[in-house]
């Protein structure tokens, strides 16, 4: 039976919380097995470093993406290089697997403009404002749709996002235009403070696809085969069309483990017995057991990948770190593409002042 | 380059500038409500989805925020989508996706992505419309870096501003005075044509005072200018075309001629655009004042119900009076 048969309650599982075969596993090779697992095993190590960046004074306020590692690997592991990326703020996992530096990711939490754009990779830039990247998911599905591309979008938001009008107006227009677009809710249960139930009274968010006429599928998010092969269906759905609708709403249950940010305290709104209870159903023990189990995985491999990481990620530091703060004159470069004669004036004003005071005038420090 | 004209009013000028850059760009597509079959409410994309097809001229649901959206994303995957917001009061919405996507994309991502879009919309008071019909909004959107504003007040340049829009690498509201769409008619060019954006207009040139206006208040400014000439009053009244950039050259150097100035719009005056112009002035050729600069606008209401708009846009009665005050100085 399709996945998108199901009913947006019945949750498509394939490993359950311990990591037990409980569906057809994808196809994927033993060495892509293993990647999805490399790769949350990055997400996770990336993240508690990204945490104590911010902690230590290193790096500004950073949203941490802990147990929300096989929504976002096992999606984007889904997509292929053509296929566009509209992310919100907290797909570091998801835009490096599609091709960002994991330094460029830091480098725009330090606060530089820098982002990995000279990477070619097809990852629009973090959306901050709440679902707004959902109607242009739809635009730069149906560009791809008008030019007969075969280029799918996948957009990335929230469950809090669902009762934007964005996200309505984007998934309507998705429908209407019957455009190849996928989009992932990252269901992890709290708007900052605000739990799912406090969002909306439909029982699901992937049931609010039948109001567009588009499928809507629930997934376990925290099971990395199930996010990928969901995440598969859809794309392919979209990029051949067929008698089905193009677009898919995703639901990808899960959890935050973390805060919303580094500047929240989830302990004001929330049991730390919820937390232990998610935190049981851990996608990255789950794959690991499975990989074992069915003998991919010893642990010599696992000593490999967590070296491979830890030096990986120490490498995207420092060369976060060492990145030079931009040149003030940035700030003007890219506003327009030929700037006016009051934007030029502006920047001469702001170099004459620095060469007459000096730089360190500016900067507080 | 042709010398063939047609003889249109300002939106029939919109319909043909729309035609022509389609015709010239396939990548150009228009979307929004009612512009596809009905050729918009105000018929300024009459024909063009029998001439380029649904693909071209799309309808699309009764939606700003999206239609604004989807169309970042379709600039942003390469395309050159022109939205119409039905009436400028409407454009709230998308004003989310305007300044914090459109605007900003180019510099977001250092270049990368851009967002060739122009978004546009019928402005302004005066034809007795219903309320939410008659906003002149168009200082909200100057005041966004990343964004150009244009707007027009002859069906020639209405077709060569909005080619030009069209053409530009970067977002452009792009916003046309409703209230003269039918009012006059006009020799315009047949074909392409371009009339470049950031350049002001000198409507009428004189050496008593310069009077800065734009869009829809250009005709009542020239017909106090005319009134005041028979009183000796010789006005130089410059049509600005483009609000952001500002023609700051043009502005201050009639200014250095007259050395005395009114503004005249038709938005509310407290953080309209009457009060930049006059920062510039102040700026660039405080030494050549002679007088108050006197700002000539709409109230700082809410736009009256059309019983009362006759009140609350500036008349040539009004304007007349203005100029006045700033010529009999001290």
């Amino acid at each position: 039976m399709s996945v998108f048969d199901r009913d947006p309650d019945d949750q498509v599982q394939i490993l359950d919380a311990d990591g037990e075969l409980v569906g057809d596993p994808p196809d994927l090779s033993d060495a892509e097995l293993v990647d999805l697992y490399r790769y949350m095993r990055l997400a996770r190590h990336f993240d508690e470093r990204a945490v104590n960046l911010q902690r230590q004074g290193r790096m500004g306020t950073y949203p941490p993406l802990a147990g929300q590692e096989a929504a976002q690997v096992g999606s984007a592991f889904a997509l292929d290089d053509g296929d566009w990326i509209a992310p919100s703020y907290r797909e570091h996992a998801a835009v490096h697997v599609h091709g960002l530096d994991l330094s460029d990711i830091l480098l725009y939490w330090m606060g530089h403009g820098a982002g990995g754009w000279d990477t070619g990779a097809h990852v629009l830039p973090a959306a901050v404002p709440i679902a707004t990247q959902i109607p242009h998911t739809t635009g730069l599905a149906l560009a791809s749709k008008l030019r007969n591309d075969a280029a799918v979008a996948c957009a990335y938001f929230g469950d809090g996002a669902t009762s934007e009008g964005d996200f309505h107006e984007g998934l309507n227009m998705a429908g209407v235009f019957d455009v190849p677009a996928v989009f992932v809710c990252n269901n992890n249960g709290w708007a900052i403070s605000v739990p799912r139930a406090r969002q909306t009274a439909s029982p699901t968010l992937a049931g609010k696809a039948a109001a567009y006429g588009i499928d809507g599928v629930q997934v376990d998010g925290m099971d990395p085969l199930a996010t990928y092969e969901v995440t598969r269906a859809a794309v392919e759905k979209a990029r051949t069309p067929g008698d089905r609708p193009r677009p898919t709403l995703i639901e990808a249950v899960q959890y935050r483990f973390g805060a919303h940010t580094t500047a929240d305290d989830p302990s004001v709104y929330r049991d730390e017995d919820e937390v232990a209870e998610w935190r049981k159903r851990d996608p990255i023990p789950r794959l690991e057991r499975f990989l074992r189990e069915t003998g991919r995985l010893d642990d010599d491999r696992i000593d490999d990948i967590e070296t491979d990481v830890r030096t990986q990620v120490t490498a995207a530091i420092e060369r976060a770190e060492d990145t030079p703060r931009p040149d003030p004159d940035r700030m003007f470069a890219d506003v327009y593409a030929d700037p006016s004669a009051e934007l030029r004036a502006q920047r001469a004003y702001l170099n004459r002042l620095r060469d007459r005071h000096g730089d360190d005038a500016f900067l507080k420090e | 380059m042709s010398t063939e004209t047609q003889n249109l009013t300002l939106v029939q000028a919109v319909r043909d500038g729309l035609r022509t850059e389609m015709q010239r760009d396939e990548d150009v597509i228009v979307l929004g409500e009612d512009v596809g079959k009905n050729g918009g409410v105000f018929r300024a994309t009459e024909g063009l989805y029998d001439e380029f097809g649904d693909d071209r001229v799309i309808d699309t649901p009764l939606a700003e925020s999206g239609i604004v959206g989807t169309s970042i994303g379709m600039a942003a995957y390469g395309l050159r989508p022109v939205p119409e917001i039905q009436f400028m009061g409407f454009i709230y919405p998308a004003f989310d996706q305007i300044v914090s996507h459109a605007a900003r994309l180019r510099t977001r991502t250092r270049g990368r992505f851009t967002c060739p879009m122009v978004v546009r919309a019928p402005y302004g008071g005066g034809i007795r419309a219903p309320e939410h019909h008659s906003e002149s909004k168009e200082a909200f959107f100057v005041h966004e870096p990343g964004l150009k504003v244009v707007i027009p007040s002859t069906p020639a340049e209405t077709k060569g501003l909005l080619a030009s829009a069209i053409r530009d690498p970067d977002p452009v509201i792009f916003l046309e005075p409703k209230l003269i769409y039918r009012a006059f008619r006009e020799d315009v060019p047949a074909g392409e044509h371009t009339v470049p954006l950031g350049e002001a207009a000198v409507r009428r040139e004189g050496s008593d005072v310069s009077v800065y206006t734009w869009g829809a208040m250009t005709r009542p400014t020239m017909e106090a200018a005319e009134n005041l000439a028979e009183e000796g009053i010789d006005c130089e009244v410059i049509d600005l075309r483009t609000l952001s950039p500002l023609d700051r050259e043009t502005i201050v150097a009639s200014f250095e001629k007259t050395g005395r100035a009114a503004v005249v719009h038709e938005a509310p005056r407290t953080g309209g655009l009457g009060g930049e112009i006059t920062a510039i002035l102040q700026e660039e050729a405080l030494l050549y004042q002679e007088a108050p600069i006197e700002r000539i606008t709409g109230f700082d209401t809410p736009v009256p119900l059309y019983a009362l708009e006759d009140y609350y846009l500036p008349s040539p009665t009004r304007i007349e009076a203005g100029i006045r005050e700033v010529v009999d100085f001290p």
